[in-house]
This record gives structure tokens, C-alpha cells and sequence, in this order.
């Protein structure tokens, strides 16, 4: 009979293979391009490393790899505002996220038992359809004639049209929305478990109910705050649909310039490299809170 | 009631909380009716009743978090029925506890004393001075995670009594606890009450708890008091045949009132074969069914010689020990049972199972409840 040992061993070995398989090759693929250089050839980068030329022509091109695309990134001030231009609108999104799915899971983890079922299967029926085209519908109702600006028109809440499509707004507006249910799963998760004498105890101590919610609920559940926020601001630094299609052509995202450098420029160690440094951005946070949170 | 709603009342007169003609329904299904009950204060009072009798209906309403349908909750003589929880000087320690799981013991208790706007160095002298109370220094910087179950419960009533409330409401406050702890922490839960001199009202299924804690009793029957009043009146006079039934262990006997006056009443009791003098408060008419209730300590075993007012004879069918006092049932001739309660150490034969025994006690020691 397996150990206890062998069998942990043997569990682990999946997910571990699966990571391995298409996460650990695929990154070190493209950190391999990222440190080559641009040419007018297929593939479009040098050196390709050929193992049937023999050990002594491989390491000879490995002396091609160099830093030079991680230099351009860095040296690139339009790059750099690109980086810095999608943290800011995913951290806006993500607030806008935030607020709006409090707004939801709270009366959602209040409401009957019975009714809860079928609530998280609203919140997550948009997910069903095509991200394309939930993405590509506020183009409808964004746009100087669309829906929203037609309602306001009629209600006389304003005079003229308002240029909400092609802005950084719309971006916004389009990752809150296309990103919301993955914000509202894990607040109502948490909430719903939630012991409800605690906030009774809260208002009986004289806590009126803002108090309550800042000082009890929130910080209860500060874990799925920070999952939710995760799920939400980790896509959304990144995110190409959105911005390519509610953005305008001002809205420099890193998606959209990484795919420009990519597809239009079809310089690939530029766009792998600015790929991992998005990683890095991502990353070292992410890390710096884990190994926060692993401490005792 | 002749106290006008918006006139506090002087203390040592009037009650502390006046509750009157209370009702609450949820989804047409009546949790409390009609109910009033007057508090008074300085007492520890207990609400006991079987679970879904609304004695924890009544005790969220005191503290504001069930509103009710009818009715005034009078304190000091203003109406607090419809105030929020947070503007009623009443503070309550939940039956989970409810600490606030991501702030210590400290911050727990200084929380209510935060939301007063209370200074600094006052707040961190009655924290101080909870901590002493709860026998717990030392313990300030603990989460309630760190905690044993006992310290939890002692952080629960520190953090209720930290703002001073003038009425300190207790929901099953020692149910989650052992049998041995929950009997310690009885004893400090009364002499907490005792010298800090506060109103206690506490909810219980628990007939023993409430009868050592409580100056008071009331006793909860489907929404309504079954009866209110001290301990020994609850357990010698019940009111009826529920309250005598729900306190402590009875026999009741069918009986029957068959002459008498306002004192001393006539009754018939066919299963013992005795027309008996019983004393009562109530004047019941003649011909009144009614039960004849004895409690099984109060029945003795005779001697051949010994004389009774009443006397069955019958034989032991079950005997069992616990420790202080050996519970006997004894079938009757007729066929009744009747059960004896007889303390161990107290003089007098022990009679085994099968044994051939007479039954004997007096009628003072009996009570007439009505169904």
C-alpha cells in the first residue's frame, strides 16, 4: 500500500504538470523572444535555436540574447505612460467595482434564502454570453446618438449629447461592467456566511449603521474585499477589448500596445517583453501582500 | 396606569421598564400577545419558557432589534418601542457571544465606549475596569480566537457592560458553556448583578438557571406570561398545570373541587381514593375539574405506623440514584403512577424495586392548578 507521503505526491503532481505544461513553457517562450532581437524574417526575431545545429552553434546563439527590448520599454516615456495609464483606470475600475458590488452583494446576502439562488444566478448569467459582444453593446448605448445619451436628452437632464464613447470614461464604465460579477461572487460568498448577532451587537453597542458597516462588516471581510479586487484589477491592467473598442485613440493601454507592437509593428521581443514586465507590475504586489499574509 | 408616557419616573418608585400590552407577529404567526410585564430596578429578572414560547422575541424588542406590532415599551416612562438599538440605553450579551472577531479584547470592550465619544483616558479606565470584572488582565491584546470559551463569555458580558446600560439583557448567556463552568459562571453572573446593583433580564429554557439566578421569574407560555413571580412562588404555587409542569418535576393528579370555601377547598381524587382539604388562593365553584399537583420531594414513604393526609399504597417499579436523592416511581393500585423524590442521607428505609410501599402527604404540601 502508498504511504500517506507517496499519495500527497501523487496529488500534487497535476495541477504541478498543468502549470508546467502551460503556464512555466509558454512564459519562459516568451521570455526567450523577449531577449532576442527584431528581423525581417519568419519567425520574426533571432536567434531561433536550433538544438539539430549542435551544442557549439547553441551557445553561440545564446550570445545573441540581450536586454535591448526591456531598455527600449524602460527608456520609452509614451510605454511607460501606458503602464502607468492602465493601473490607474484598472484601480479605478476596480474602486467603481468595488463600491457597486457592495451595493449588490449586500442586499443580496440579505435577501430570503430561498431568493439567493436564483440572484447569484443573474449576477452570473451576463458571463454566458460573448465578452465580444456585451463589450461591443455600449458602443450602442455609449455612442452621441445611443441609448443613454437619447434618455438624457428626453428626461432635459441635458442640452446636448455628451462624448462619453472613445473616452477613458467609457473604458471605465466597460471593466466595471464586464468584471463586476467576478467582485460580486466573492463579497456575497463572504457575506453570506456572515454571523448576523455581530452587527446586531454592533448597533446595540450604539454603532449607527455607516459605523457598523466601516467598523464590523468591511473589515470582516477584508479576504474576499481583496480577492474581489484581485479578480477584478488583475485582467483589467491588461485588458485589450475594452479599450480597444470603447477607447479612444488617446487611450493608451498596455494590452492595445502590446498588441499594436505585436501584430501591427511585428516587433515580438518588444511586445514579450513589455508583456512580462506587465507581469512584473502585477506581480509585485500581489506577492508582497501573499507574503504578507503568510506571516503568523 | 396613571404615570403620564413622557414623565421619567423617580427612582425606587415606578418600574425601570414597563412593557404594556406587547405584540409581535411574524408572517401571522403571533410571537408575543398582549404581554405587559413591569421591571423593576436593581432586580435580576428571568424569562423562561421552552423554545418558540417568545421569550426571545420579547427580550429583541427590549433591546430594539424586532419592533413590535402593538403596544408600549415604557423606560423611565418614555416610550423606547420604536427607537433604534443604538439610542437605547439597554446593552445585551448575545448567546454566540458576538465578539468582533478582528479586534482584540480590548477594542471589543472599548467599542460601545468609542461610539459615546467618551475621552481617551476614560475610555482606557473603564476598559481597565472591565477587564478587572471579567477576570480578564492580561488578556487585552487576545483576538477572541485566542480565547477559551469561558474568557469568551466573560468578554461578552465586560463589552454589554461597559457602557453602564440601565438594563442588561442576557439571551441563553450560558448555554454554549459546560455543565461545571456554566454553574461557576452563574454564581458571577449574580454577583456581578449584585454589586454593581443593574437590572438583569435574561432569557432561559433552563428551569434551574433561572430559578438560581432570578429574583423574578416569569414564565412563558405560547406568547404570554404563564405567570410571574419569585422562584419559590413559581415552584409552590404554580399559576397552572403548564407552569407547575414546566418547574421542576410534578405529579398531577385529576381531581375534582366537590365543596368548600374561599381558603380550603374540598377536592376528590379518584386515582387516590381520598376526598382531600387543600388550601387555595382561588375560589374554584364546585364541580370544577382541576389537577391536584405534589411535588415528588414532598411525598414521604410511611412507616406501618405513621399516619398521612392522604395515604396510597402502591409498589416501587423503578428506582434511580443521583447522587444527592433517589428518584422512585410507584404504581398504585389502580394503576397510576406516582413519582418520589428522597434525598440520600435523610432518615428513613430506602425501598428497593418490587417492594410493597405506602405513600404518604400532607395536604398543605399539595397546590390545585387549573389546565
Amino acid at each position: 500500500m502508498a504511504g500517506p507521503g507517496r499519495r500527497g505526491w501523487l496529488v500534487r503532481l497535476p495541477p504541478m504538470v498543468w502549470l508546467g505544461v502551460f503556464y512555466l513553457v509558454p512564459f519562459l517562450i516568451v521570455a526567450k523572444i523577449a531577449l532576442s532581437q527584431q528581423a525581417a524574417r519568419r519567425p520574426p526575431y533571432r536567434p531561433v535555436f536550433d538544438l539539430s545545429a549542435g551544442w557549439s552553434a547553441f551557445v553561440e546563439s545564446l550570445s545573441e540574447l540581450s536586454f535591448l527590448s526591456f531598455e527600449t520599454v524602460f527608456s520609452d516615456d509614451l510605454l511607460w505612460g501606458a503602464y502607468l495609464n492602465s493601473v490607474m483606470i484598472a484601480a479605478i475600475s476596480t474602486l467603481a467595482a468595488l463600491v457597486i458590488g457592495l451595493m449588490i452583494a449586500v442586499p443580496m446576502a440579505r435577501a430570503p434564502r430561498r431568493w439567493q439562488p436564483v440572484l447569484v444566478m443573474l449576477v452570473v448569467l451576463p458571463l454566458l454570453t460573448s465578452f465580444l459582444i456585451r463589450a461591443y453593446a455600449w458602443i450602442a448605448i455609449l455612442k452621441p446618438e445611443g441609448l443613454l445619451n437619447a434618455a438624457l436628452l428626453h428626461l432635459g437632464v441635458i442640452s446636448e449629447p455628451l462624448a462619453i464613447l472613445n473616452t477613458d470614461t467609457a473604458v471605465v464604465i466597460g471593466i466595471v461592467y464586464s468584471y463586476l460579477p467576478f467582485m460580486v461572487l466573492p463579497l456575497y460568498a463572504s457575506l453570506e456566511k456572515f454571523d448576523t448577532s455581530v452587527l446586531e451587537a454592533a448597533a446595540d453597542l450604539g454603532a449607527r449603521p455607516a459605523a457598523v458597516f466601516f467598523l464590523v462588516t468591511l473589515p470582516m471581510i477584508r479576504p474576499a474585499v481583496l480577492a474581489g479586487c484581485g479578480l477584478v484589477f488583475i485582467p483589467a491592467v491588461g485588458e485589450f477589448i475594452v479599450p480597444d473598442l470603447l477607447g479612444g485613440s488617446d487611450t493608451l493601454m498596455v494590452g492595445r500596445v502590446v498588441w499594436n507592437t505585436f501584430f501591427a509593428d511585428r516587433d515580438w521581443p518588444l511586445a514579450s517583453a513589455m508583456a512580462i514586465i506587465l507581469l512584473g507590475v502585477i506581480l509585485v504586489p500581489l506577492l508582497a501582500r501573499l507574503s504578507r499574509s503568510a506571516r503568523p | 396606569m396613571t404615570t403620564p408616557p413622557s414623565a421619567p419616573s423617580i427612582a425606587g418608585s415606578g418600574p425601570l421598564i414597563s412593557i404594556r400590552a406587547v405584540r409581535k407577529t411574524f408572517g401571522g404567526v403571533p410571537a408575543v400577545t398582549d404581554l405587559s410585564l413591569d421591571l423593576r430596578a436593581g432586580e435580576f429578572f428571568a424569562l423562561l419558557g421552552p423554545s418558540g414560547c417568545g421569550k426571545t422575541t420579547l427580550l429583541r424588542m427590549i433591546a430594539g432589534f424586532e419592533e413590535p406590532d402593538a403596544g408600549q415599551i415604557l423606560l423611565d416612562g418614555r416610550d423606547i418601542a420604536h427607537d433604534p438599538p443604538y439610542r437605547r440605553p439597554v446593552n445585551m450579551m448575545f448567546q454566540s457571544y458576538a465578539l468582533f472577531p478582528h479586534m482584540s479584547v480590548g477594542e471589543n470592550i472599548a467599542f460601545g465606549l468609542k461610539r459615546e465619544g467618551l475621552a481617551r483616558a476614560e475610555i482606557a479606565s473603564r476598559v481597565a475596569e472591565m477587564l478587572r470584572l471579567g477576570r480578564l488582565e492580561g488578556f487585552e491584546g487576545r483576538k477572541p480566537h485566542q480565547l477559551s470559551g469561558g474568557q469568551r463569555q466573560r468578554v461578552a458580558l465586560a463589552r454589554a457592560l461597559a457602557r453602564r446600560p440601565r438594563v442588561l439583557l442576557l439571551d441563553e448567556p450560558l448555554a454554549a458553556l459546560d455543565k461545571q463552568l456554566r454553574e461557576d459562571t452563574q454564581f458571577e453572573l449574580k454577583d456581578v448583578q449584585r454589586r454593581l446593583g443593574l437590572t438583569f433580564v435574561i432569557v432561559t429554557h433552563d428551569q434551574d438557571e433561572a430559578m438560581s439566578l432570578a429574583d423574578r421569574i416569569g414564565v412563558m407560555q405560547a406568547g404570554r406570561l404563564a405567570q410571574v413571580g419569585p422562584p419559590e412562588a413559581i415552584y409552590e404555587r404554580p399559576a397552572n398545570r403548564y407552569v407547575a409542569g414546566f418547574v421542576g418535576d410534578i405529579n398531577l393528579f385529576d381531581a375534582e373541587v366537590t365543596g368548600g370555601g374561599a381558603a380550603v377547598v374540598q377536592v376528590s381524587v379518584p386515582m387516590l381514593g381520598h376526598v382531600l382539604p387543600i388550601n387555595s388562593a382561588v375560589a374554584f365553584p364546585a364541580g370544577t375539574a382541576v389537577f391536584l399537583a405534589v411535588r415528588p420531594e414532598t411525598i414521604a414513604f410511611l412507616s406501618p405506623n405513621e399516619t398521612a393526609d392522604c395515604i396510597v399504597e402502591g409498589r416501587v417499579s423503578a428506582v434511580s440514584y443521583l447522587g444527592n436523592s433517589r428518584h422512585y416511581r410507584v404504581v398504585t393500585a389502580s394503576g397510576g403512577m406516582i413519582r418520589v423524590a428522597l434525598a440520600n442521607g435523610a432518615s428513613g428505609s430506602a425501598p428497593a424495586v418490587g417492594a410493597a410501599v405506602r405513600l404518604g402527604f400532607s395536604a398543605r404540601a399539595a397546590v390545585l392548578v387549573r389546565d
